[in-house]
């Protein structure tokens, strides 16, 4: 592109803007904590619990979200079966869907008086300010993206691939192991690195569904807003963000970095 | 009874498919047909990746489909190896993985018995490269070692050379060749090419539309082509002999059986020659003829056949080759089976393969 035409002009000053104005609050948090604040921060029992159980929450429901939207995905996106548009776009709603919202929906599904809560309670399953509910909101909010990302990459893969492993001898689970996941493996990964982060920094769902139980149901970004809503709270509030952008960022880059796109595997060194 | 055999009766998108056929241990049988005349689909119900509303498949008396008993073999239980049109190769699979994916056993000698492969395909050195980075005729023959490895029971080949290049094209016409005239298996190959079918093939089935409309040696259906379609779509007579370099920068063809053509394509030793039907004049015998064709083959009329407002006109020059007339011309030359006539044609319209 030209530089001298004004549209090109317009593209370089669009660019500048939109990554000063993504970037900046990010580092602004940085450069509003300390060090030591940072570390004093970690030290506060109730920080530490709160990044501890995000850590594991996220870390379950995307153990879930993996192993159930994997297979469920290959299947959307290999079977062209009636009813499949209605599906797509079913499992894509809790995307647009605000996140309070999401909350309401799960207490209304699963809640005491929802409409699952009696199968929920005869289960002996407890959801409601307990931290299983947690991970219920998360793989909720997350799914979605991971499912999508998925089922582009798997309808991505060539059918002939798949009928060609099957001539050789492969049967269909061989099939999807040896031939489908290791060529929508960079889909995936992207899809869990989207799905983890929004799952991290989920807030509106957990509160409704979980609350806000110091310990219990009290993840990462409720512990930053209970900092925040305390009077002079707001140091405190910035640690915690600042911790929990360099936990997700480092989350989100090894799940590149090992997920990545390696076609050149086969090539010669 | 070792051959494959398939009957098949099912709805196309916009025809109906329904094809017999049988093809016995060591027999190539090209089903020849323009695109979407349902080819490959009879290929997909004999691999087992299409079923059909009505149909069987057998392969040495073991049933793989019959929807009479509800019998169907899965595709990775019939050891039917494909080589797909676009080869598909496993893009994230070296040529070797790639060769020993239908293997069985340990790595180390699944290794060793891919390489063997490769190296029989002449592509041991590439064993290790991904199939990006190979050129479509390397392609084509990891696809063949890749079906051959998996020990096949018949092999199925869908267009195997459409995905090459006019100079690789020939070479892989060949090699297929003798490749496919060494197994022992029944051999089934789908091409829109006549050409191709007449070489690679003894059989050839010619399909339109769902329907195998003439089968039948290749000489035999263009010679006597059984409608006007057959009669456009089966061109390319193929003549077989051996070629040496004339010194004036044409290649001379020594026909088996007698007689002599001249090309402009360059070749030596054993050759096939193929040349269009529309391409070959007829002209009496003994009159000097001043036209510029370099190729004049005299010989005998085997058979007449109206097709449409045309006539099929089979000549023994004595390997057989055809030719096309109109109606008035064949009356007026009174073409009828034991005239002998000359067959004439350029040497810019004489294609040759080395075979």
């Amino acid at each position: 592109m030209r530089l001298r035409s004004g549209f090109g002009l317009l593209a370089v000053i669009s660019t500048a803007a939109a990554v000063a104005f993504l970037i900046l609050p990010v580092v602004a948090i940085f450069a509003d904590v300390s060090p030591s604040q940072l570390i004093d921060a970690l030290g506060e029992q109730s920080a530490r619990e709160a990044l501890w159980l995000s850590l594991r929450t996220t870390l379950i429901a995307m153990a879930i979200v993996v192993a159930i939207g994997t297979p469920a995905a290959y299947l959307l996106a290999l079977r062209r079966f009636r009813g499949r548009a209605l599906v797509l776009t079913a499992i894509e709603l809790p995307l647009v869907m605000p996140p309070a919202v999401a909350g309401i929906a799960l207490l209304a599904a699963f809640g005491p008086r929802g409409i699952l809560g009696g199968a929920v309670e005869g289960a002996g399953l407890e959801l409601v300010f307990q931290t299983a509910g947690v991970v219920v909101a998360l793989v909720f909010v997350s799914a979605p993206f991971f499912l999508r990302q998925a089922i582009a990459a798997f309808g991505a893969l060539d059918p002939r691939l798949l009928e060609a492993a099957r001539t050789l001898g492969a049967g269909p689970f061989r099939a999807f192991a040896t031939v489908a996941m290791p060529t929508a493996r960079p889909g995936l990964a992207a899809g869990l690195a989207l799905a983890w982060g929004r799952a991290l920094g989920e807030f509106g769902a957990t509160l409704l569904f979980a609350g806000s139980l110091q310990g219990v149901t009290q993840t990462a970004p409720l512990a930053i807003f209970s900092e925040f809503s305390r009077a002079g709270g707001f140091v405190a509030a910035l640690a915690l963000s600042a911790v929990l952008i360099l936990v997700s960022a480092s989350l989100l880059i090894g799940i590149k970095l090992i997920g990545g796109d390696r076609a050149a595997e086969g090539a010669p060194e | 009874m070792s051959g494959l055999v398939l009957a098949a009766e099912t709805p196309l998108r916009e025809f109906a498919l329904d094809v017999e056929l049988t093809i016995d241990t060591g027999e190539r049988l090209a089903l020849a047909g323009p695109s979407g005349a349902g080819k490959t689909s009879v290929l997909r119900i004999a691999a087992g990746l299409l079923r059909p509303r009505r149909g069987r498949v057998a392969l040495g008396g073991e049933t793989w489909l019959d929807t009479g008993t509800g019998v169907e073999v899965a595709t990775e239980g019939r050891r039917c190896a494909v080589v797909f049109q676009d080869y598909a190769l496993f893009p994230r699979l070296s040529a070797w993985r790639n060769v020993a994916y239908g293997m069985r056993g340990p790595r180390r000698e699944r290794r060793k018995r891919a390489l063997d492969l490769l190296e029989r395909f002449e592509v041991a050195a590439l064993a290790d490269a991904g199939p990006a980075s190979l050129s479509g005729g390397e392609r084509q023959r990891v696809a063949l070692a890749r079906a051959l490895a998996a020990e096949p029971r018949a092999l199925l080949l869908d267009e195997p050379l459409s995905a090459l290049d006019p100079a690789s094209r020939r070479n892989a016409l060949r090699e297929l060749h003798s490749l496919l005239t060494e197994l022992k298996i029944p051999v089934l190959l789908v091409t829109h090419a006549f050409d191709e079918a007449a070489l690679l093939a003894g059989q050839i089935a010619v399909i339109d539309r769902g329907r195998i409309v003439q089968s039948g040696g290749a000489a035999e259906i263009s010679a006597r082509p059984a409608s006007s379609f057959v009669a456009d779509f089966a061109g390319a007579v193929v003549l077989h002999g051996e070629a040496t370099a004339a010194p004036d920068g044409l290649t001379v063809v020594r026909l088996c059986g007698g007689g002599e053509l001249r090309s402009v394509d360059a070749a030596t030793g054993s050759v096939a020659v193929s040349v269009f039907p529309w391409e070959i004049s007829l002209q009496p015998h003994g009159i000097e003829s001043k036209d510029s064709m370099l190729n004049r083959l005299s010989g005998q009329v085997d058979s007449v056949t109206a097709v449409g407002n045309r006539v099929r006109v089979a000549v023994s020059v004595p390997q057989p080759l055809s030719t096309e007339v109109t109606a008035q011309s064949a009356e007026a030359m009174g073409l009828r089976p034991g005239t002998r006539v000359v067959a004439a044609w350029k040497a810019t319209a004489t294609k040759l393969i080395p075979l």
